[in-house]
């Protein structure tokens, strides 16, 4: 069967190339980078130049980059790190309601131990407004963490903006760019970030390897302890194979940054506009321009996310929900309710996320299929689309 | 946990039997509501109290699907007694089970049922058998029923 695979935010392929740059340090260079042998110098130099590489894409210098084992391990690190370093200095963290778990989860861990979380608002594109977090700042605010861009819904936040405020404050300020790195041109020094969490497999790297970046002075307290690892920052030995194929990954997608994102870009606004031609009562979530450039994300009126997907499935097509109904909890997607969107339509919800390798074929084909889909699941459903809410 | 459907689950979800209404309908059961993200919509023909026929419409996931075409399957042919016998583990185990965190699925199913059953006893102005288990998903609106009697 035909398989179109649209859920790069979710993964990715790992680039051939990245493959075989990896490759010899499974086996032939396996060394221990905190070994003296020629074994561990020779993993070491690997280690340093993928720092080298990923320090150059963000415009940072190599002692501010700190490898982690994904955005997850990054997130932590900042905030609990931040919290724990500054604790003294105040109890206060800024964060918006539109996160990944991964920053909401751990400021609510904060929150039961004693610290304070502003948990800011979005506007109906999923856009923070700077000015908000300016209103939320306090003499106890210690952190603010927003994230670059959404991974339900792909808009792009006003970053440099929320930076430059908060060093103005003299806030540190922490962005999950997860979704970005790859994707978009990120510059630490542009965006007045201290700190910023990346993860290789977004962006054609392998899974189990991230980084984050902290700006030389910037304080955390490290959540592993143990060597010397990351100058005392991330204990553990290195994962040199993942290090080495996550820097490949970053140079390949910044080499083929403008091509790429142009052709995905156009390939998704072909999809959104065959979509709007062809499937009624659709709703296009995300903000119209300051978007991701592989990223749509539809809700369909009258029928529910999971059923979608899982017929799309059926139909070779991946993709995902924005809708919790996957994870357990009956409660929609935190992001669309956080835009405003009624909880009956965010069920319906699905994310299309388009990567490098997709073509106007499969666009095609995905055009083919869907309204097929749409029209099945409506027929068995006892839900009528509502006008209004379009 | 799994998260993943059985094949059974999935047969049932690709090609769902019994789907639709039935317009001179002996008892409509309507569960759920929009905002949990399923509704069930069940309907039965009855017979010298047995089901005859069973049709549904259901908004929700995978497994509101195919728990709504076994639960239609099931019934039919079935006295309105046995009917009210089948509980929602029932309906699970004939789907070779469900995910635990979908079980909640089957319950709409149960509830649908109990709930046509005992629209069918209230329109002929019988003293209904069915006691109706509070629960999460029968708290729908008015604005809902009146919706079903449209139809």
């Amino acid at each position: 069967m035909r398989t179109v695979y649209l859920d790069h935010s979710a993964t990715t392929p790992v680039h051939p190339d990245v493959v075989e740059a990896m490759l010899p340090f499974f086996t032939e260079e396996y060394g221990n980078a905190s070994s003296i042998h020629r074994f561990g110098r020779n993993a070491r130099v690997a280690v340093d130049e993928a720092r080298e590489k990923v320090a150059r894409l963000l415009n940072a210098q190599d002692q501010e980059i700190y490898f982690t084992s994904g955005g997850t391990e990054g997130d932590n690190l900042a905030i609990k790190g931040v919290a724990w370093a500054l604790r003294d200095k105040g109890d206060h963290i800024i964060t918006s309601q539109i996160e990944h778990e991964a920053v909401l989860n751990t400021c609510r861990y904060l929150e039961r131990n004693g610290f304070e979380v502003n948990y800011l608002p979005v506007d109906q594109y999923g856009m923070v407004d700077p000015t908000d977090v300016r209103k939320a700042i306090t003499d106890k605010t210690i952190l603010i963490s927003v994230m670059h861009a959404n991974n339900e819904v792909g808009t792009i936040q006003p970053i440099a903006e929320i930076g430059a405020m908060a060093r103005q404050r003299e806030i540190l300020f922490h962005t999950d760019a997860v979704q970005t790195v790859g994707k978009l041109p990120v510059d630490v020094k542009a965006l007045s970030v201290d700190l910023l969490s990346m993860s290789g497999h977004k962006f054609y790297g392998p899974k189990g390897v991230g980084a984050l970046y902290m700006r030389k002075g910037a304080k955390i307290q490290p959540l592993a302890h143990g060597g010397h690892h990351e100058n005392w920052k991330r204990a553990g030995t290195e994962n040199i194979p993942g290090i080495v194929g996550m820097a490949k990954a970053m140079e390949i997608c910044y080499q083929e940054l403008d091509i790429v994102s142009k052709k995905e870009s156009q390939l998704r606004d072909a999809l959104q506009k065959g979509i709007q031609e062809t499937i009624a009562d659709v709703r296009f979530n995300g903000h119209p321009t300051q978007r991701l450039p592989g990223s749509l994300s539809a809700c369909f009126q009258a029928l529910e996310g999971e059923a979608l997907i899982l017929s799309l499935d059926l139909k070779g097509v991946a993709a995902s929900t924005g809708s919790a109904c996957s994870s357990g909890s009956l409660e929609p997607s935190h992001v669309l309710k956080a835009m405003g969107v009624p909880i009956e339509i965010a069920h319906g919800s699905a994310r299309l996320t388009l990567g490098r390798s997709n073509t106007q074929e499969e666009i095609d084909y995905v055009l083919e299929v869907l309204p097929q889909i749409v029209d099945r699941l409506r027929s068995m459903s006892p839900l009528r689309p509502s006008k209004e809410v379009c | 946990m799994s998260m993943k459907y059985s094949t059974k689950v999935m047969e049932h979800f690709a090609n769902p039997h019994n789907v639709g209404q039935i317009k001179d309908a002996d008892g409509i059961g309507y569960v759920g509501n929009p905002v949990c993200g399923d509704i069930m919509e069940l309907y039965i023909k009855v017979k010298d109290d047995v089901i005859t026929d069973a049709k549904f419409k259901t908004f929700g996931c995978g497994a509101a699907i195919a728990t709504s075409s076994m639960v239609t399957d099931m019934v039919k042919g079935k006295s309105l007694e046995e009917a009210l016998k089948i509980s929602n583990k029932a309906v699970a185990e004939a789907l070779d089970g469900l995910p635990p965190m979908k079980m909640h699925c089957s319950v709409l199913a149960e509830q649908a049922l109990h709930s046509a059953i005992d629209d069918y006893f209230k329109r002929r102005g019988l003293p209904s058998p069915v006691k109706i288990k509070p629960d999460a998903h029968l708290h729908m609106g008015e604005g809902e029923k009146a919706h079903v009697k449209e139809e």
